[in-house]
């Protein structure tokens, strides 16, 4: 179980509790969390559970494969810090995530 | 005005199916799908990755899956309308008025909403004001490749339509390859094209660069791209083309007054008829307790549905449940002798 705290990109933010084995998306998708359409229900396809890891926890968090890189390339106003919600697993290592959602998904 | 037992409006997995399921029950059926070729998600996505659930099936990509559906719909001999998007459904006189973008109209007693998570259409560009160049200095797809000669092009994109379009386009344009990052993905061989245009001087690549501004008043005069550490850089420019690839809006379903669970239609499980009756959906865009979008819940969901467009369709016959196996009608209708 990790705490997850989404902010969104005019600084509301909310605190979520997500079980492990669960990504990042499902979480905020069961929570309602605004700013994650996640479209392709977290097959990597549609780039639309985009987020912004806080830097600190980015370098700590295991590498974006090739295939989630390629996806980022068509999200929304991607930067160095972005991921893919849906390719985040929740472990207890994630506890007190902070993660950013873009301005719109697409 | 064409006038059919039933319009499916989406041409992924489940409305193909669709087809099957009316055909042997003897309905007329047309689909409309805005992509530029029948499959949805499974064509669209993922057409070369396996997919390992369907009954019977052990393993078919996503493109065979599309092929093998076609292939058994072609008895029916039904028009798939491309490139259209349905825009407008009205009732009028008893029956369901249907239009789309291109001005084609239907009247129908049924429809069957096989939307997926809405239709596919390009993801565009992240900037305010972007719409008045649109069409005339900014494309997201190249149809005519006349009208790109001869012109400063500023491409963007990292994958497979930007690196071909560059190649494409280089023979007698200026271009100019943008990407957010160093790295490209794309074929071996149109990646060493790519490197060897670029060392001959004949195209220019700027990685890694996000576009910034564009400066122009009715038509695109050049634009400003940005680097991670804020460097910017100018670039003559007369077209701007974007391939970011499709994203999936719900687009003109949500007004038509269905009942609505965020992006899914509320659904009857019985038969699969929305809030609107003879109006049905399935797929994945459809919503009822259990719901799991698979394509097999998919293909069960338009068989029960296609009863009811039955139903509606021919008032003045009974339905009877029959098998492929043992049914000389349907083997009529699927042309076996
Ligand atoms: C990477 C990936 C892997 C998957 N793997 C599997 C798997 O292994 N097994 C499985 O069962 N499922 C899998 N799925 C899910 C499966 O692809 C979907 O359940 C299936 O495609 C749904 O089919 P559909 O016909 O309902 O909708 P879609 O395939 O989404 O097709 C809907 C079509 O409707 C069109 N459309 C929508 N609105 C309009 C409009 N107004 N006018 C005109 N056209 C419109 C769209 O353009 C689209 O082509 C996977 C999905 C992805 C993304
Ligand atoms: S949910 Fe589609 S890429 Fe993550």
């Amino acid at each position: 179980m990790a705490k997850i705290t989404f902010k969104d990109y005019q600084g509301n933010s909310r605190t979520i509790e997500v079980d492990n084995r669960l990504t990042v998306m499902e979480g905020a998708v069961q929570n309602e969390i605004p700013g994650i359409d996640a479209d392709c229900g977290g097959s990597m396809a549609c780039a639309t559970c985009h987020v912004y890891v806080e830097e600190s926890w980015f370098n700590k968090m295991p590498k974006a494969e090739d295939g989630e890189v390629d996806m980022i390339d068509m999200a929304f106003e991607p930067k160095k810090n972005s991921r893919l919600s849906c390719q985040i697993t929740i472990t207890d290592d994630l506890d007190g995530l902070v993660v950013t959602t873009p301005e719109k998904q697409s | 005005m064409i006038k059919t037992d039933v319009v499916i409006i989406g041409a992924g997995p489940v409305g193909l199916f669709a087809v099957h399921q009316l055909g042997i029950k003897g309905l007329k059926a047309v689909v409309i799908d805005n992509l530029d070729k029948a499959g949805g998600q499974c064509i669209e996505l993922y057409p070369d990755k396996p997919i390992y659930d369907i009954p019977a099936v052990p393993e078919c990509t996503g493109k065979e899956l599309t092929d093998r559906l076609l292939e058994q719909i072609k008895p029916f001999k039904t028009t798939l309308y491309l490139n259209e998007r349905v825009e407008e459904v009205k009732s009028e006189n008893g029956n369901w008025f249907v239009k789309t973008n291109n001005g084609n109209e239907f009247s129908t007693p049924n429809i069957i909403i096989a939307g997926g998570v809405g239709s596919f259409e390009p993801r565009k560009l992240a900037l305010k004001n972007i719409e008045k160049f649109e069409g005339k200095s900014i494309f997201y797809a190249v149809k005519n490749k006349e009208e790109f000669k001869n012109k400063n092009i500023c491409i963007f994109g990292g994958g497979d339509s930007a690196l071909d379009w560059t190649l494409e386009l280089s023979k007698f344009s200026n271009i100019t390859l943008i990407h957010r990052r160093d790295e490209f993905r794309g074929a071996q061989h149109t990646l060493d094209a790519i490197k060897k245009l670029e060392g001959q001087g004949k195209i220019s690549i700027k990685t890694p660069f996000q576009l910034e501004k564009i400066e122009g008043d009715d038509e695109v005069k050049s634009i400003t791209i940005k680097d991670d550490n804020g460097k910017t850089e100018k670039i003559k420019t007369d077209i701007i083309l974007s391939f970011f690839g499709l994203v999936m809006k719900l687009g003109p379903i949500a007004e038509w007054g269905l009942n609505m669970d965020k992006k899914t239609i509320s659904v009857n499980p019985n038969n699969f008829e929305t809030s609107k009756k003879g109006i049905f959906a399935a797929g994945d865009i459809c919503n009822y307790e259990g719901k799991l979008k698979l394509i097999l819940s998919g293909f069960h969901e338009v068989a029960l549905a296609s009863v009811e467009c039955f139903k509606r369709a021919r008032p003045n016959e009974k339905y009877r449940f029959e098998f492929t196996t043992s049914s000389k009608t349907i083997q009529d209708r699927l042309g076996k002798k």
